[in-house]
């Protein structure tokens, strides 16, 4: 299994639910705000101490227009871990940020407040998370100062939410009382909610376990550009999941074609072994025609090779997508023509909406389950006359219509 | 099954060098700015891995204000020749002499950038733009994508920006249209300096503290010369600096120092209480939205 030390993670809530408040705090607190910057807050603020929400404020264009432009991408490190924080505005287009940012985490902090519980927004961030396999799902149940730092209040939102986030299929949820205003079991732990043994958001944060992908994951590897040296040939790509090995039997996607791995080469260096998340290139022993696009594979878990394409999707483009369409699409290295079959039974998704999708493609895929690999899995819809991204696609197999 | 760690840093240079492969594989005819600065020096090192043991199939562009460090255009010209890359310039100067662009009042050329690089892009048909730029430096940048799509004006609109999901980014654009492609997105300062004490790559010496003469000018020291200062009653002082970034020389400022060496300047990051732009940058203090302005006019 490979392990990182990085952790990428997202958040989602609804609007007052304090979650830029949660962020700055965390970003305060754990000494990653700098003095300028804080300066900058500071003087942008109305009442007494620096407001930390104005830390993840958005730009000029935003407040102007009143547009949100999505995802906002935030770095900070404790001596424990670094993070990589997909904050993701939460209203208007909050579905289609909410995907992006959980498209490539690893975990997923849902905000509430105390004072509503679970609401209808709550269970489309539970939802998504499912949907994009995240591994992890922090509940933060925030504003705990308004209801008087009440163990029961807490109780009864983590309880309800656990029970359909679970029930949707998300692996892992973990509750915590916080209030982020105050800075009660963000970074520190509270001295009003002594009832509550757990860790806080940022102590979980430090300690959840990640890994760069399945340690039994199927080894896929996409080719993305062929080195030419001499009359070597090398197979550059990033190592989608599991691990490559030299002498490995491999196949070739689409082609069928079959061959060994002749050498590993991890930017410069031999290696032995290439692994989910690496960017090597490959040697193999015999001479095949393989150009970006081709996916090399090994072991016996081989990707199903179809032209007809079930999946769940979330669409993100203002204009709609309806039956009948004819996209691009985009999977690994690898961009087919493709027409839209059917929608589950809908005419159109508009933006934001989750649904079901069936596709047929001009050539086929190797595909894999989302559930799988979140690498191989995954597609996304391109606008053939303008190129603009159209919709987001989780592979579904076997999944019913 | 074996434990495998990728160390953050690691994880950082594959990312990169995935980027770097996608858009050989997606572009026909990438380059890199190269300003002799950390960051673009970074972005060569890793494109020069992305590709061996073949060359790196990009060329260099230089945006020249002509108010350069002269060590770093000594450094950006030997590069050039040990690794055989072809180098393009854009230059400041020649639209000034021109009179195509006309000096501002405070001497500052970093704003005249964005005209000679857009032609330059232009008249080249470039079609993917690297630029070393990262999204922990600035509140406009923590919010770009990787793949950036640039009108034929090279302007940046926000509405425009795709979607980046999971690893799969989306390169297609019109004729005339190109994308800018940041690999370094998801580093740190921090980050920059670990990986060049790593990897042990060459700097520019003014990275470094050494005796410099400079003079006090809105709260930072910079280096006298023929762009315009010192001014009235601006004194010369000698003192010990190094630089935090490196720009155009009228408006980039050096820090007091004692970091002569990568280990020194990596604690004196870590301990540093100020970000690198706000430290360095006269650009930037400009307005609360300068770079969100530059950046939607073509800056990079």
């Amino acid at each position: 299994m490979a392990t990182v030390d990085t952790l990428r993670f997202a958040t989602a809530g609804s609007v007052d639910d304090g979650k830029s408040t949660l962020v700055g705090r965390l970003l305060h607190d754990s000494k990653s705000v700098l003095a300028d910057q804080l300066e900058a807050v500071r003087r942008a603020s109305r009442g007494e101490g620096p407001d930390l929400a104005l830390l993840t404020d958005g730009l000029r264009a935003e407040r102007e227009q009143g547009i949100t432009i999505d995802v906002a991408y935030r770095y900070f490190a404790t001596p424990r871990r670094r993070f990589i924080l997909a904050d993701t505005p939460g209203h208007v287009q909050y579905t289609r940020n909410m995907v992006t940012g959980a498209s490539t985490a690893e975990l997923t902090v849902v905000l509430v407040d105390a004072r509503n519980g679970v609401v209808e927004q709550t269970r489309r961030h539970a939802a998504i998370a499912a949907l994009l396999r995240v591994p992890h799902v922090v509940l933060a149940v925030n504003k705990m100062d308004l209801v008087g730092y009440q163990e029961g209040v807490f109780e009864e939102i983590a309880e309800e939410f656990a029970k359909y986030a679970i029930e949707l299929g998300v692996p892992e949820v973990t509750a915590v009382p916080v209030s982020a205003l105050a800075g009660d079991n963000v970074v520190e732990p509270s001295a009003r909610m002594d009832w509550y043994g757990g860790p806080t958001v940022l102590e979980h944060l430090e300690t959840v376990p990640v890994a760069a992908g399945p340690a039994d994951a199927p080894a896929r590897f996409p080719v993305q550009y062929v080195i030419r040296h001499g009359e070597r040939r090398y197979y550059a790509g990033q190592v989608a999941s599991g691990v490559l090995r030299v002498g490995d039997r491999v196949t070739v996607h689409p082609s069928g074609e079959t061959s060994e791995i002749a050498g590993i080469d991890v930017l410069g260096t031999p290696a032995g072994a290439a692994h989910a998340s690496q960017s090597v290139s490959l040697r193999l022993t015999d001479q095949r025609d393989i150009a970006r696009g081709d996916l090399i594979t090994a072991g016996v878990d081989a990707p199903t090779l179809t032209q007809d394409v079930r999946a769940a999707v979330c669409h993100l483009a203002d204009r709609p997508l309806a039956t009948g369409d004819r996209v691009l699409l985009r999977h690994g290295t690898r961009t087919v023509r493709a027409v839209v079959r059917d929608l589950g039974g809908a005419d159109r998704l508009a933006v934001n909406d989750l649904g079901r999708i069936v596709l047929r493609t001009a050539e086929p895929l190797p595909l894999d389950d989302y559930a799988v690999s979140r690498r191989t899995g995954a597609f996304l819809l391109i606008d053939p006359a303008d190129g603009a991204t159209l919709t987001a696609g989780m592979v579904a197999l076997t999944a019913p219509v | 099954m074996s434990l495998f760690a990728l160390s953050h840093l690691d994880a950082l240079e594959s990312e990169a060098v995935h980027i770097f492969r996608e858009v050989a594989g997606e572009f026909e005819k990438p380059v890199i700015l190269f300003s002799g600065g950390k960051d673009s020096i970074v972005m060569l090192h890793l494109a020069l891995k992305a590709f061996t043991p073949a060359p790196v199939p990009f060329a260099l562009l230089h945006v020249d204000t002509g108010h350069n460090f002269p060590e770093v255009l000594e450094y950006r010209d030997r590069v050039v020749a040990a690794h055989g890359l072809r180098l393009h310039v854009a230059s400041v100067q020649d639209y000034i002499d021109r009179g195509v662009l006309k000096e501002r009042p405070d001497g500052t050329r970093n704003p005249l950038q964005t005209l000679p690089l857009t032609e330059k892009i232009q008249s080249e048909r470039f079609d993917a733009v690297f630029g070393g730029g990262r999204r922990d430096e600035e509140k406009a940048r923590a919010k770009e994508r990787v793949f950036s799509l640039r009108d034929e004006f090279s302007q940046w609109d926000p509405r425009r920006q795709r979607p980046e999901l999971w690893n799969l980014y989306n390169g297609r654009h019109a004729p005339g249209e190109h994308v800018r492609v940041f690999p370094l997105s998801n580093w740190t300062e921090l980050d920059v300096w670990q990986y060049i004490a790593r990897e042990d790559i060459a700097l520019p010496e003014i990275y470094f503290a050494h005796e410099r003469e400079v003079f006090s000018r809105a709260g930072m020291w910079l280096t006298p010369g023929a762009w315009g200062g010192p001014k009235n009653g601006e004194t010369v002082h000698k003192r010990r600096v190094r630089y935090r970034t490196v720009g155009d020389m009228s408006c980039t400022g050096a820090v007091d120092s004692d970091a002569d060496t990568i280990d020194k300047v990596i604690a004196e990051i870590a301990a540093s209480r100020l970000t690198e732009r706000g430290a360095t940058r006269a650009d930037d203090k400009l307005s609360e939205a300068a770079m969100e302005d530059r950046k939607r006019e073509g800056y990079f």
